[in-house]
């Protein structure tokens, strides 16, 4: 399982910053268990944005929304509302970000965080993939992962390495991932985003939850009513 | 909080010429710095230490630098964002100001497999970018996290950009974060096209910042051609090529690659607020590039 936590609001409504419309995709998966997605929160979300101004094009809750095939037939069933929209919102982990980007040529952003599991897996059954970095940053990528995708994990735009084919100096037979960010960025018309600075990595939030940490005795010892294991899923 | 002489010259609009050492991988660093001394202390405003250029460990940029001050020479400090993390650049950063240091570049580096080093942890937790802010942080009195700096550095912050990379809108993308991090001037990627680099200098007239023209001097026709086939956004056009088949001796000697770096910039000089020499080890044709340039 993958888990998630909301974004502050006040960083959504800036990544949504000139985009009126906003179309909501939610994931019913491990997103729904953390609360990040599943109907209820979608509609809640959808609640808030509408007093912050925002119209809602629609709303689309996806059992699992890394699955690619799921998410795109769904979503196809509703193009209509979509193309009404200038943005989706994605409710889910960073997978599912990228996999309705992949499916959909618009800006998407995400409402939510992917925190770190500390080495437990999460579910990739795609060529996406989340670094559960804890501080999502799809919304400025178009939807594609530099910390995953880039060599270096930059977030600040294409390095000096790049070939003059656009891929990788480091792996040759792959497109630099910062080139690709660029030519979607370019195709949405938001290349805007590419100019906003981004702050180093905090990379405290990426140590895993102290209870992923502890022995198996150890959590056998702890006194029950301080329920830790569940903690960075609330 | 005297200036460094390569920010008064291209503050005051005159053409700047910066050179370039890469020290050695052990610690016989003599040779260079003679050399730097011999050729480049007379020739050039300042001198860039290169870091572990090419992911290759060597003797550091830091020491190099404060070596060149130590034979009257101006060190610019390259800082590559690989091998440190922001505690150590920045760490760094005061040192170097501490040893009298106030030109630094800022580069992201290249990715450690590229080097003879492979197995080794790359770091990126800043990229030039950020690393540009952070320096600018800390000429603000205060640290990456906000802590408050006892005794306050400045520098005189550089940054590179690619002017021949396709499609060009990245680089300049890039070019405005970078200045808006802090970047007061630029030295480029190696630039042969002249049209290409006017084509270039256009574009970024809008930034009003110093560029220096970057030039990588030509050694052989086989290096231009790996050069082409293997550096990003660097194209030897087909004509220097032949320039350098023309006359065995000549290229060998560096006479034929000081000439084509001197036809260049003769043109360039007019476009762009100085050059970035890359010698590569050929410190003793940068006198002829300056001579034949008309640069004194
Ligand atoms: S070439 Fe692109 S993907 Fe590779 S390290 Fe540089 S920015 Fe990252």
């Amino acid at each position: 399982m993958l888990v998630s936590e909301m974004k502050p609001h006040e960083e959504v409504l800036t990544l949504l910053k000139g985009s009126d419309n906003v179309y909501l995709v939610g994931c019913n998966g491990c997103a729904e268990v953390c609360q990040t997605g599943g109907p209820e929160v979608a509609a809640e979300l959808a609640d808030k944005l509408q007093k912050d101004g925002k119209v809602i094009a629609g709303t689309t809750n996806i059992d699992f929304l890394c699955n690619k095939v799921l998410a795109g037939t769904r979503l196809i069933r509703d193009i209509d509302s979509i193309n009404k929209a200038d943005a989706l919102l994605v409710l889910s982990c960073g997978i599912g970000v990228q996999v309705v980007a992949s499916v959909v040529d618009m800006p998407v952003f995400p409402a939510a965080n992917t925190k770190s599991m500390g080495g437990a897996p999460g579910l990739w059954p795609g060529e996406e993939k989340c670094g559960q970095c804890g501080n999502c940053l799809l919304g400025y990528t178009g939807g594609i992962c530099p910390i995953t995708g880039c060599a270096k994990s930059l977030v600040n735009g294409q390095c000096g390495g790049t070939t003059d084919d656009g891929d990788c100096e480091v792996e040759n037979d792959r497109p630099c991932t910062w080139a690709q960010i660029y030519q979607r960025l370019k195709t949405v018309n938001r290349l805007d985003l590419l100019k906003n600075f981004m702050e180093p990595r905090d990379k405290s939030a990426l140590l895993p939850n102290v209870a992923t940490r502890k022995t198996l005795y150890w959590a056998v010892d702890q006194d029950v009513s301080e329920p830790a294991a569940t903690e960075g899923c609330e | 909080m005297s200036l460094s002489d390569l920010q008064k010259k291209v503050e005051a609009g005159d053409f700047a010429v910066t050179g370039e050492i890469g020290p050695p991988k052990g610690v016989n660093v003599d040779k260079c710095m003679e050399e730097a001394e011999k050729y480049l202390k007379d020739t050039c405003t300042a001198v860039n230490v290169t870091d572990n250029q090419s992911s290759v460990m060597r003797f550091g940029s830091l020491a190099g630098c404060r070596m060149l001050i130590d034979r009257g020479l101006e060190p610019v400090l390259q800082m590559v964002c690989r091998d440190r993390n922001s505690i150590a650049l920045q760490s760094d950063a005061l040192s170097a100001y501490g040893l009298g240091i106030r030109n630094v570049l800022a580069i992201t580096g290249d990715h450690q497999s590229l080097g003879d080093h492979p197995q080794a942890a790359g770091v990126f937790d800043l990229d030039s970018v950020s690393l540009l802010r952070t320096l600018s942080l800390l000429e603000q009195g205060k640290d990456a996290s906000g802590g408050e700096l006892d005794g306050v550095p400045t520098f005189f912050k550089g940054a590179v950009v690619t002017p021949c990379s396709d499609p060009i809108e990245p680089q300049l993308i890039k070019m405005e974060k970078k200045i808006e991090a802090g970047a007061q001037f630029f030295q480029t990627q190696a630039v042969y096209d002249i049209k290409q680099f006017e084509t270039f200098m256009k574009k970024v007239e809008q930034f009003k910042v110093p560029v220096l023209a970057g030039q990588v001097i030509l050694k052989s026709v086989g290096m231009a051609r790996f050069m082409n086939a293997n550096v990003a956004g660097v194209q030897v056009p087909e004509t220097l090529i032949q320039e350098l088949k023309k006359d065995k001796e000549a290229t060998k000697s560096g006479k034929t690659g000081a000439a084509i770096c001197a036809d260049f910039l003769k043109e360039a000089k007019a476009m762009c607020q100085g050059a970035h020499l890359m010698t590569l080890g050929w410190d003793h044709i940068v006198p002829d590039i300056i001579a034949g340039a008309e640069l004194q």
